[in-house]
C-alpha cells in the first residue's frame, strides 16, 4: 500500500492503495466516481476512458502510480452542470440505448474535439474506433460529435 | 373515447379503501410494506411537491401537479423506462414535462410480466398502462365533480388541468389529487381514441439521458453501500469440468481479502426453470474489499478441476417441460461442425410437410441446394454480470441488472431458505441485456455469498468470466433446397436445420404456406456448453439463411428479389397452403414492409458502384424489411446505408424506436460479419475483446433510415425484430459487391477471405 495525492476533476484527492492498482478501480472503488466504467480491463473497449491532461486514456490499464500530479478528468468532472458541448449534443441527438458505454464515448469525443475541433467523418470514426457500443448507437454518436463540433467553441 | 372494462391489471388500481380519510397521504405504500421504495427523482429540475397522493399502483400525484410514474419493467436499453410511462401519461392527460419516472421494484401482486424478454414489454402492458392512466384521470374528474357539485360528464381534463366550462371552475391535478385518491376505482374506463393521443406517437427523450451523460450511478455495477464487500467467482476453465478441490491459503493472505469459499448454487433436487440455468453449479468465491484486490486474489487460487459426468436435467420453460442432456467430455467447435454436417445428410425430424415434396423434387428440372452456418456467440453486454445482495437472517435485499426478476424470485427465496415475501428484488438500469440477463444465476450467487458473509456484497464478473461462463447463442447449421420446373417455377422447397444444442427451425414461418410442396426438418446435437436466448433467438440465424437463399432462388428464376417475395406472399394471402391458422405470419403485413422499403429505398434505381441487398422477416409479432447499400473501398466492403421499413403497430416513441432499429441493423451486421465464439477442449478460445470481435465505429453503416408502417394496430415487438433480417440483406449485398455468395458466418472469415 502507498499513499497518492491525485489531481482529479480539479480537486486534490488522497488514496492509500497498492501502486499497481489501475486508475479505473481507484476511481470506482476508492473515490466512488463510478461514471468511469469497467468493460474489459485490457484497453480494448473504451468504457473506462478518462482524460489525462487533454488526452483520452484507458484507465483500466493506467496504474495509479504512473499518474503523478497530472490533471485527471472523469465524466463527472467534464463540466460542472453537465453542459459540455459534447454532453449537450449527446442529449440533443438522444444517443444512448443502454447507456453503459456512453461516458467513455463522451470522454473520447471531447478529447478529440479539443485536439481537432472540426474533425472529418473519417477522423471521427478513427478517433472513436476504440470505443465499443454493444447496442450499436454508432451513427448517433457520429452525429452528436458533428453537432458538438458545430456548436462548440 | 372507447369505454373499456378495467379488468386488465386491475389489482394495481384497487386501493386499500379502509385507509381512506381526509387529505390522506398514502405515501405510495400500496407497494406492500416490505418492498423498499425507490425514490430517485429522474428529472432533477422539477420542483418536488410537499405531499404525494397515491392514485394507484402505477402513479402518485403531488400537491403541485407533478406526477410520478412507476415504470414496472427492466430497462436494458430498449427504452421502456421512457416509453412505458409515456403510455400512461397520455391516458392520464398530463403534460410530459411534469412527469417524474421511477423504476418500480418487483411486485408480482401489482404488475404482470416484469420481464425484459420476447420484445413484449410494451405489447403486454399496453392496455394495463393505458388503464392505469385512464382510471386515474377518471378519479380526478370525479374529485372535481364532487368538489364543484357538477356532473362528472361535464368535466374536462387537459394537460393536467380539470375544468368545468359552465361554472368557470378550473383546478390543476395537484389540487384535486387528495380527493381523487379517495375516489372509487371505476369499473369501466374511457380510453382515448388514437386520434386523441398527445404523447404516444411523439418523440420524447430518454428520461435517464442527463444521468447517463454525466456519469451518475445508474447501473448495478455502480451500487455502493456502507460496509459493502466485493465478490468474484472462479469457475471451471472449460465446459465439461467441475470443481474438485482448491487451496486458498495464498489468496486469503492477500491484501483486502476477507474470505474464500466454494458455493453451490442449487441443490440436486431443485426444480429449475430454464431461466435458472447456469454454466457451473459449483464455484469458488473470493470476497474482499475492492474489485482489483479480488481480481488479483482470484489469480492466486490453486484450484483442481475434474471432468464432470453425464447428466440429465428436467426444467420448465414458461409452463412447458423440457429435458436437457449434458454429455460428458470437453467439446470442440470443429467436432460440432463436423457432426452438424453429418447429421445434415441424414433425415431429420419432420416438423412440417405440405404436398409431396419428394415427388416434386424428383421431377424438378433444376434443384438449388445451399448450406448455411453460424458459430456460437457470447452476449457481451458492455456491463458484465453483477448483482448486489444484502441478506440478513430473515430478509434479502437484491439489487441489480436482471431481465427476469419475477422468475428468479422463487429460486433465490428457496436457495436462501426465506419466504418469498422476505425477498425484495429491485432493478437498476442495465448495461445491455440481449437475453443474457434472462438467466439470473448471478443474483443467486451474490445472495448466497452475502448470506454466508453476513454482509452486503456486490458480485462482479470480470469480462473473461462473463465471456467464458455464458449462456451463448447456439451454433446452427441449415440446408435449403428449392426445386424449379422447366419453366423456372418454384415447385418444391425444403429446409433442414439443426444446431448445438437446439435447432433454429421455424417450420411454419414464411415461405411455409406459399409453396405447394414444402418440407421442414430439424435435428439437434446435445452439448454441455450452456446456451440461451440471444436477441431474437433462432431467428437471429435462420432469417439471414432463408433470406439469402430466397435471393439466390429469385436470381435463378430471373426475378427481382422483392417481386419474388411479394408473389409468394400474395399466394400465402390468397390461397395459403395448409391450414391458414398454422402459418404464423400475416402475409399482408409482411408484404406491407416490403412495399414500404421498396418505395423508401428507391429500389430499382441503382447507382453505379452501389451494391444492394434486400431482406424481410417476421418475428416477435412484428415485420421488418431492410435494404442494405454497400460500396467497395480497396476491396473492403463498406455499408453505406441501411433503409428499414418496420411494422410494429403503433410506435410509442418514434425517435427511440428509430434508435432501436438503427442499433438492430448495426448489431446484425456486426455479428454476421465479425463475431464468433469457438471452443477448443471445452474452453472458449475468445475471452475478451482482443480476440472476440465486435463491430466498431468505422464498420457501422454510414447512414440508417427507419420508416414505420402507420396502421394503428396495437403495439407489437420492437427490440428484436430489426436484428435478424439485416443479416440476409448484408449477405445479398455482399454477393452483389464481390460476386461471391457468403454462407458461413462470420462472413469476414468465410473462405476465401473477403479482405486481407
Amino acid at each position: 500500500m502507498a499513499k497518492f495525492t491525485l489531481n482529479i476533476n480539479g480537486k486534490a484527492l488522497e488514496v492509500d492503495v497498492d501502486p499497481s492498482t489501475p486508475m479505473l478501480w481507484v476511481l470506482r472503488d476508492h473515490l466512488k466516481l463510478v461514471g468511469t466504467k469497467y468493460g474489459c480491463g485490457i484497453a480494448q473497449c473504451g468504457a473506462c476512458t478518462i482524460h489525462l491532461g487533454d488526452t483520452a486514456v484507458r484507465s483500466c490499464m493506467l496504474t495509479v502510480s504512473s499518474v503523478g500530479n497530472q490533471e485527471v478528468t472523469t465524466i463527472e468532472g467534464l463540466s460542472e452542470h453537465g453542459d459540455h458541448p459534447v454532453q449537450k449534443a449527446w442529449l440533443e441527438v438522444d444517443v444512448p440505448q443502454c447507456g453503459y458505454c456512453q461516458a467513455g464515448q463522451i470522454m473520447t469525443a471531447s478529447a478529440l474535439l479539443k485536439q481537432n475541433p472540426k474533425p472529418s467523418e473519417t477522423e471521427i470514426e478513427m478517433a472513436m474506433n476504440g470505443n465499443i457500443c454493444r447496442c450499436g448507437t454508432y451513427t448517433r454518436i457520429k452525429k452528436a460529435v458533428q453537432l458538438a463540433a458545430e456548436s462548440g467553441s | 373515447m372507447t369505454l373499456v372494462t378495467s379488468k386488465m391489471g386491475r389489482r394495481a388500481f384497487i386501493k386499500n379503501t379502509s385507509l381512506a380519510g381526509g387529505g390522506l397521504v398514502l405515501g405510495f405504500n400500496l407497494l406492500n410494506s416490505c418492498k423498499p421504495k425507490t425514490t430517485e427523482a429522474v428529472v432533477a429540475e422539477l420542483e418536488m411537491p410537499k405531499e404525494w397522493y397515491e392514485i394507484n399502483g402505477y402513479l402518485k400525484i403531488g400537491d403541485n401537479g407533478v406526477v410520478t410514474i412507476l415504470s414496472p419493467n427492466p430497462e436494458i436499453g430498449q427504452n421502456v423506462r421512457t416509453s412505458m410511462p409515456m403510455i400512461l401519461a397520455d391516458e392520464l392527460e398530463i403534460d410530459w414535462k411534469n412527469v417524474v419516472v421511477e423504476q418500480a421494484p418487483l411486485n408480482t401482486d401489482l404488475y404482470s410480466w416484469q420481464v425484459a424478454g420476447g420484445s413484449r414489454s410494451i405489447m403486454n402492458s399496453w392496455e394495463s398502462l393505458r388503464m392505469a392512466g385512464a382510471t386515474a384521470r377518471h378519479m380526478l374528474k370525479e374529485a372535481a365533480a364532487q368538489a364543484w357539485q357538477v356532473p362528472v360528464g361535464e368535466i374536462s381534463a387537459v394537460a393536467g388541468v380539470l375544468s368545468h366550462e359552465a361554472s368557470g371552475n378550473s383546478a390543476g391535478y395537484g389540487e384535486m389529487a387528495s380527493l381523487a385518491s379517495q375516489m372509487e376505482v371505476p369499473e369501466e374506463v374511457e380510453l382515448k381514441d388514437r386520434s386523441e393521443f398527445s404523447i404516444i406517437g411523439t418523440s420524447r427523450k430518454n428520461v435517464d439521458g442527463k444521468k447517463i451523460v454525466t456519469g451518475q450511478p445508474l447501473f448495478g455495477i455502480d451500487v455502493q453501500r456502507e460496509g459493502m464487500l466485493i465478490a468474484g467467482l472462479a469457475h471451471p476453465p472449460a465446459f465439461g469440468m467441475k470443481l474438485k478441490s482448491f487451496d486458498a491459503a495464498e489468496a486469503k493472505n492477500m491484501p483486502g481479502i476477507r474470505d474464500v469459499f466454494s458455493i453451490k448454487l442449487y441443490d440436486e433436487g431443485f426444480k429449475k426453470s430454464a431461466f435458472h440455468h447456469t454454466a457451473f453449479n459449483e464455484l469458488v468465491a473470493v470476497i474482499g474489499e475492492t474489485t482489483w484486490e479480488v481480481m488479483q486474489a482470484k489469480k492466486a487460487l490453486k484450484i483442481e478441476w475434474e471432468q464432470a459426468s453425464e447428466s440429465v436435467e428436467s426444467m420448465s420453460i414458461l409452463g412447458r417441460e423440457m429435458t436437457v442432456k449434458h454429455p460428458t467430455g470437453m467439446e470442440n467447435s470443429d467436432t460440432h461442425n463436423a457432426k452438424l454436417k453429418e447429421l445434415n445428410t441424414r433425415k431429420g425430424r419432420v416438423a412440417r410437410k405440405d404436398g409431396n415434396p419428394e415427388a416434386a423434387f424428383a421431377k424438378a428440372a433444376k434443384i438449388i441446394e445451399r448450406n448455411y452456418s453460424c458459430p456460437f456467440l457470447a452476449h457481451n453486454t458492455m456491463e458484465p454480470m453483477n448483482f448486489f445482495a444484502n441478506v440478513t437472517e430473515d430478509h434479502a435485499e437484491l439489487l441489480g441488472p436482471t431481465q427476469t426478476p419475477e422468475w428468479m424470485e422463487p429460486a433465490v427465496a428457496e436457495r436462501l431458505g426465506l419466504p418469498l415475501e422476505n425477498v425484495d428484488i429491485q432493478m437498476t438500469r442495465q448495461g445491455g441485456g440481449f437475453g443474457r440477463r434472462l438467466y439470473g444465476h448471478f443474483m443467486v450467487e451474490a445472495a448466497v455469498i452475502s448470506q454466508k458473509m453476513k454482509a452486503p456484497v456486490k458480485l462482479v464478473y470480470s469480462r473473461e468470466d462473463d465471456m467464458s461462463q455464458g449462456m451463448y447463442r447456439p451454433s446452427y447449421y441449415a440446408t435449403y433446397r428449392a426445386g424449379l420446373d422447366e419453366d423456372n417455377n418454384l415447385i418444391a422447397f425444403h429446409v433442414k436445420a439443426g444446431g448445438v444444442p437446439e435447432s433454429p427451425l421455424f417450420a411454419n414461418r414464411f415461405p411455409a404456406g406459399a409453396i405447394d410442396n414444402y418440407l421442414a426438418e430439424d435435428y439437434t446435437i446435445d452439448s454441455n456448453i450452456t446456451t440461451g436466448a440471444f436477441r431474437a433467438p433462432r431467428s437471429n440465424f435462420i432469417a439471414g439463411a432463408e433470406q439469402s437463399f430466397l435471393d439466390e432462388v429469385a436470381e435463378e428464376m430471373g426475378k427481382d428479389p422483392i417481386d419474388f417475395r411479394l408473389e409468394l406472399l400474395q399466394r400465402a394471402k390468397e390461397n395459403p397452403v395448409g391450414d391458414p391458422e398454422t402459418n404464423d405470419y400475416d402475409a399482408a403485413r409482411y408484404a406491407g414492409v416490403l412495399d414500404l422499403v421498396r418505395e423508401k429505398s428507391n429500389w430499382g434505381q441503382n447507382e453505379s458502384g452501389v451494391y444492394r441487398g434486400v431482406s424481410a422477416y417476421f418475428c416477435h409479432n412484428s415485420y421488418v424489411a431492410q435494404v442494405l447499400d454497400m460500396v467497395m473501398d480497396n476491396g473492403n466492403p463498406i455499408v453505406q446505408k441501411v433503409t428499414s421499413a418496420i411494422d410494429c403497430g403503433i410506435v410509442v416513441n418514434p425517435d427511440a424506436a428509430t434508435n432501436m432499429a438503427e442499433g438492430g441493423a448495426v448489431d446484425g451486421i456486426g455479428h454476421a460479419m465479425y463475431s464468433a465464439l469457438t471452443f477448443k477442449d471445452g474452453a472458449p478460445e475468445q475471452t475478451n475483446f482482443d480476440r472476440y470481435r465486435l463491430i466498431r465505429h468505422s464498420e457501422a453503416p454510414k447512414e440508417i433510415e427507419v420508416h414505420f408502417v402507420d396502421n394503428g394496430i396495437d403495439p407489437t415487438g420492437m427490440g428484436e425484430p430489426p436484428f435478424p433480417p439485416i443479416m440476409g440483406a448484408l449477405a445479398n449485398a455482399l454477393y452483389k459487391a464481390t460476386g461471391r455468395r457468403h454462407y458461413h458466418q462470420p462472413f469476414i472469415s468465410d473462405r476465401p477471405p473477403l479482405v486481407g
